[in-house]
Parts: structure tokens; sequence; C-alpha cells
């Protein structure tokens, strides 16, 4: 029977098609759905994790309690041989150094004299040493406005709008004033290669980013980092992969009474991103339920109308004796047929659009001039495992519930008065 | 009543002399720890929280206006230079060749990680130029009879509105001082030790500073030499003298 049925939709569009294209058309909005608001929580943690917080990041005990104040003089040292432990303990993870540090940006006139100075918050992170992946995770190729990425020691990259509100041009000298790891004021000159916007506006306010080895020069850091960026290979933040190094490194690394042993902290215990996860996910869940629900409602009124428009095919075939039953079902299977077509349509084209935007982003950041946290300005979807089912639900759950409702109408109807109906 | 008179008349100069006014007791105070010109080489040793660290440098200073300092070493810190002027200070560093100047709030940002701030270190303050004392008590610091006398600031831009000082009786040396903020918060304390008889004044040749807002265990900041009113060519306090 199902096969005659699949005939029947296939070659009676009048029958098929509005209903299958209802359905492809809100599986296909559902699918997507899902799949934006599942890339902007990704979007949102791996920003922060790029940035910032790493999937892991390890720190001095005593740094980690005063994160917030860049406490240099609390690094971690010997970083080398941490370094070398945690590449053998943690084979599957990919491992950063960086400092972060503020000072002044003092720029000087024609004869050396100060003419223009700005607060800066500086990223040192490793530019030179022919790994690219640091220069891959803060985007920097994509993020460059004017002049070049850093070649040499000594050369620095600053935001374009800092670079703007200081005057200063690619080719230019400024100095850095800071606080060294002891405490006494640093001055380091560098010569500006490049600017850059990353498109959030904290990161593009007053940030420059420095090779690792000129800040440690600078700040008499030698063999030292703030802090030490984790992050899973296929950079998607999995809690319980996360959950397995933690558990690992507490092992190798014993808390101690020492405050400048290391510590681990995960990317969901900072800056209150863990609750921010929470809080996205349990909006999206919230969002991705009320689309779901309005969906359904639409697709169970297309299953109604679908079975309402059929009202005289009903009337004819009970008038030449089918069961009544028997109509109800095959209403049922039909419906059942063209939700799994729908579901399966929309499912594929809503994955098929969400497959690029996952790749190539959707570019919002003209949209986010003033933004004041760490959002993304490209945003991009995220195909997980629930996108290839969640369509069906209201696909075909809705279109079966709304056939079945509008099929009841069936049975009221009386065989007596089936030619009235029809010759009218 | 002559018979009266002179014994009361007396007693109340013995008295004053026993307990000199504090004012007094400033001025002699600032006699000896204040001078005209100063040149004198230090040794600043640093407990921070995670290390020790030496620095020495040379200092001229001429008045309360002018001050000029020159590092010796470590080699990370030599050849850097600064020059305070009234409330500016200009730092040479020899690494960038620059020369940056800083003013306000800076001033009172710590010298090279150590508990003493640029003020600290660069200011010759005449006591009475600045502040009113008033003599709180006498006390016993080991074994020197002192005055605890309580300075509160005349002048708008000190550094410290009120100031603890505990001054030997005999020597007119402060022996310990608690440094307060405006709110009353209590910034540093000092205890002043090694106190020797240069060019006919009682001075401290050592001082322990403890910025009690910092970790560590506090500077111990002391002279190696020190010479009072001796010449120094004017070309030293001027920006020039910063490259040379």
């Amino acid at each position: 029977m199902i096969r005659f049925l699949l005939k029947g939709i296939l070659r009676d569009k009048q029958r098929s098609l509005l209903p299958v294209m209802i359905v492809s058309i809100g599986v296909m909005l559902t699918v997507f759905l899902f799949c934006w608001l599942r890339g902007i929580l990704n979007d949102s943690i791996e920003l922060n994790a790029r940035f910032n917080a790493g999937h892991v990041k390890i720190m001095s005990a005593s740094y980690a309690k005063n994160v917030d104040q860049i406490p240099n003089d609390l690094a971690l040292t010997n970083v080398d041989s941490l370094m070398i432990k945690l590449k053998q303990a943690f084979p599957e993870m990919k491992w950063g150094q960086r400092i972060h540090f503020a000072g002044l940006i003092d720029v000087p006139d024609s004869n050396g004299e100060t003419r223009i100075q700005g607060p800066a918050v500086g990223f040192g992170i490793d530019l030179l040493s022919g790994d690219p992946s640091e220069t891959g995770r803060f985007n920097l190729k994509k993020s460059l406005r004017r002049g070049r990425l850093p070649f040499h020691s000594g050369e620095i990259l600053m935001s374009e709008e800092f670079s703007n509100k200081l005057k200063v041009n690619p080719g230019d000298t400024l100095t850095l004033i800071g606080s060294t790891m002891n405490g006494s004021m640093a001055m380091y000159n560098y010569a500006v290669c490049g600017t850059i916007a990353f498109g959030t506006g904290p990161m593009d306010q007053g940030s420059v980013i420095v090779d690792i080895e000129d800040v440690r020069d600078a700040l008499d850091m030698n063999n030292s980092a703030g802090e030490i960026v984790g992050y899973l290979p296929d950079n998607y933040y999995d809690e319980e992969k996360i959950g397995q190094v933690v558990t690992r490194f507490n092992k190798l690394f014993p808390p101690s009474k020492n405050e400048y042993e290391p510590v681990i902290i995960t990317l969901r215990q900072q800056n209150n991103l863990g609750k921010m996860m929470d809080q996205i996910k349990g909006l999206g869940a919230f969002a991705v339920f009320i689309f779901v629900l309005s969906m359904s409602l639409v697709l169970w009124n297309a299953g109604l109308l679908g079975g309402l428009r059929r009202y005289t095919e009903f009337g004819t075939r009970l008038a030449i004796g089918e069961d009544y039953s028997h109509i109800y079902k095959t209403m049922i299977y039909e419906s059942i047929l063209i939700g799994i077509i729908g579901s399966f349509i929309g499912t594929s084209i809503g994955l098929l659009g969400s497959l690029y935007l996952q790749y190539h982003g959707l570019d919002l950041s003209s949209m986010m001039k003033n933004a004041t946290i760490l959002m993304p300005s490209v945003f991009h979807t995220r195909i997980t495992s629930a996108a290839f089912f969640i369509g069906f639900i209201p696909g075909l759950i809705s279109t079966v519930i709304g056939t079945m409702l509008s099929g009841i109408g069936i049975y009221k109807r009386k065989t007596a008065q089936l030619f009235k109906e029809l010759e009218a | 009543m002559k018979k009266i008179v002179i014994p009361l008349f007396m007693l109340c100069v013995s008295i004053n002399a026993q307990n000199p006014s504090a004012r007094a007791i400033i001025e002699r105070v600032d006699k000896n720890m204040s001078a005209d010109s100063r040149v004198f080489t230090s040794k600043m040793v640093i407990h921070n929280r995670r290390n020790t660290r030496t620095i020495e440098s040379k200092s001229w200073s001429m008045g309360e206006k002018k001050s000029y300092t020159e590092y010796l070493s470590p080699p990370r810190e030599q050849g850097t230079k600064m020059l305070k002027l009234d409330d500016q200070l200009w730092i040479f560093s020899p690494s960038t060749d620059r020369i940056i100047q800083i003013s306000g709030h800076m001033l009172r940002q710590s010298v090279m990680g150590s508990d003493l701030s640029y003020e600290d270190m660069m200011e010759d303050p005449h006591l009475l130029n600045h502040y009113t004392g008033k003599v709180d008590r006498e006390e016993k610091l080991e074994d020197r009879n002192c005055w605890i006398i309580t300075l509160s600031a005349s002048t708008p831009d000190v550094a410290y509105q009120t100031q603890k000082v505990w001054i030997d009786k005999d020597r007119f040396i402060p022996l310990r001082k608690e440094l307060y903020a405006k709110s009353g918060v209590l910034l540093k304390k000092m205890e002043l030790s090694d106190v020797k008889q240069i060019q006919g004044r009682w001075f401290p040749k050592k001082i322990l500073f403890k910025d009690v807002l910092k970790d560590g265990d506090g500077t111990e900041f002391q002279i190696m030499e020190i010479e009072f009113n001796t010449q120094i060519p004017d070309y030293i306090f001027s920006k020039a003298s910063l490259k040379k």
C-alpha cells in the first residue's frame, strides 16, 4: 500500500506539491535557525577562547587569583620546561604561551619628545617562531588593515582605531612604557609594521600585539609567561574532553601551597563564561522550542487544510464503498510520507545553507561598531548531530497530527448524503 | 615677691628647655636631614614578594625643587637617569634613547618596584615648609628617648597628609615614621637606623621603607656616601644632562 501511496504522491502533484513545499520550507527554517543559534553560541565561545580564555588556561595560583589585574610579577617562570611537560602529557592539545600586559604607548615627535600618549592593552604571542597557530587564532592575516604582520623582532601591530587616535602609521616608531616583572619601569621601542581591526569593540579600542620574545625583553620576563593557553585539536570546546584534561593535569601537578605552582582553569571558569554559556544555551533552546512549536502549528494547519481540500475526494471514495478507517489510514500514511519527504528536503536544504555559513560566515560587523563586549562580528552556523533530526519534529509529527485531526471529519460523513453533496 | 617670681621664671625656662615646641623640634630635624644641596650614592635592596634585587644609584639634589639620579647597577637599569624639576619628572632610558616625562599621580608610583615612590626618592623637603606639628607624647624606641610628633600638612601638594614621627630627643633625628593618606589610611612605614655624624650633623644612613599596600618585606635604602652643601654644576639639572 505504501508503494501505491508513494506513486500517488509523486504522480498527483495537485495532492502533494503544496504540502511538501510547506513542510520543506518549515523544516528548512527550523534546521537553519537551530544551526544559527548553535553557531552564535560556538562563535562567542571560540572568540573568547582564541583571544583570551583558551579551552583551558594555565597560570600560577596567585596570578589566577588576581588575573583581572594582569599581575605579571606573579607570572609562571621556567615555562620552557613546563611546556615540555605539557606537550608530553597532553599530546592531543595545542599549547600557546602568552603575556598579557598593560602600559602606555608614547609616540615621539621629530625631536624625540613625547607627542602623544595613550593607554594600551597588549598581547605578547608567538609571531616569529614559524608556528602559525597563534597568528591563526588571532585571525591576524584577515584582520590586517594596513602594513604587514611582524617579520622581525621589535615590530608591533596596533589596532586601526588606536593608530588613528594616536596618528601613527606603519613605519613609525613608538615607545611602550610599562612595568617589568619586578615592578621597574620598562621602556621599549617598537616599529609599527601594521594595523589590525578585529571588529570587536574592546579589542579594537587600544590593543597592541607583539611577539612574545619582544615582550619578554621589554618586561624582563625571560623564560616566563603570564598564561599558557590550551586548545582541543578541532578547536571545538568539548566539556567532557576538557574535564578529562583537567583531571590529568591535576594528577600531574597536584594542588600545593606554593602560590607560584601552575593551576589549570577551564574556559567555563573564566570571565563568567560558564554562566554566559548556560544562559545562551537556555535561550537558544527556548528560541528553538518556540520556533519548532510555531512551525508545528503551521504544519498542523497545513495537514488540516490538506484534509479539508480533499473533502470531495473522500466523499467519492466513501460513495464507491471504501471503508472509513481505510481512508483515514491512507490519509495518515500519506501524511507520514509527505512529512518524511518534506522533512528530508527541508533538512537537506537547511543543512546545505548552514554548511555554507559554517565555513563562510555572515559578516555583521557594520551592525556591531559600538559593541563593548567581546562578540564576534562574523557569525557562523554550527551543524551538530541534533540538526539532522530536529526538523523532523515539526515536519513529520505536526503534519501527521494535523492530518489525524482533519481526518476525524471523515467519520462524520453520512453515506446517504454523499451523492447530494457531490451533486452540489 | 622677687623670691617667688625668679624661681618661677627659672622653672618655666627649665620646663621649656626640656620640652621644646614641636616647631623647634622640627626645625632641628630639618637642620640634620635637609641641606641646600646633597650628593649621595645609595643602594636599594628591594625585598619583593618573589625575589630580592639590589639597585645602586647616584643622586644630586639642590633644595626642594631640583633633583637628578643616575642608576649605576644592575646592568638592565644602568644608565637610566631621572631629572625632577618642581613637580615634573623626566626619565631617560638608554635602551630606547628616549626621554619620557611623567607627572601628576605617576610621581607617586613605585621606583623600580621598590617601596619608594619617585617623590620619596627624589625629594628632600623641609618639614617645616609643609607641615605643622604637635608633640603627642614621649616614648622609648630601642633605648632611645623619643618624642612622638604628629605632622599635619599645611600645603596642599604633599604626598602624605599626615605623618607620625618618632624623633630622637638627643640627636633630633627621626627613627620611625608612619605616613598617612588624606583618608587616614596608613600608606607607608619607615624605620631609620645606622645614625652617623656626618659633616657635623646626625644622619641616618639606613632607611627601611615598607609600603603597607604592597606585598614583600620592604625596601632597604642605604646611603653609601653622602656630601652636604656641596657645589653642583647647573647643567646637572637640565634635560641635556639626561642623554650625556
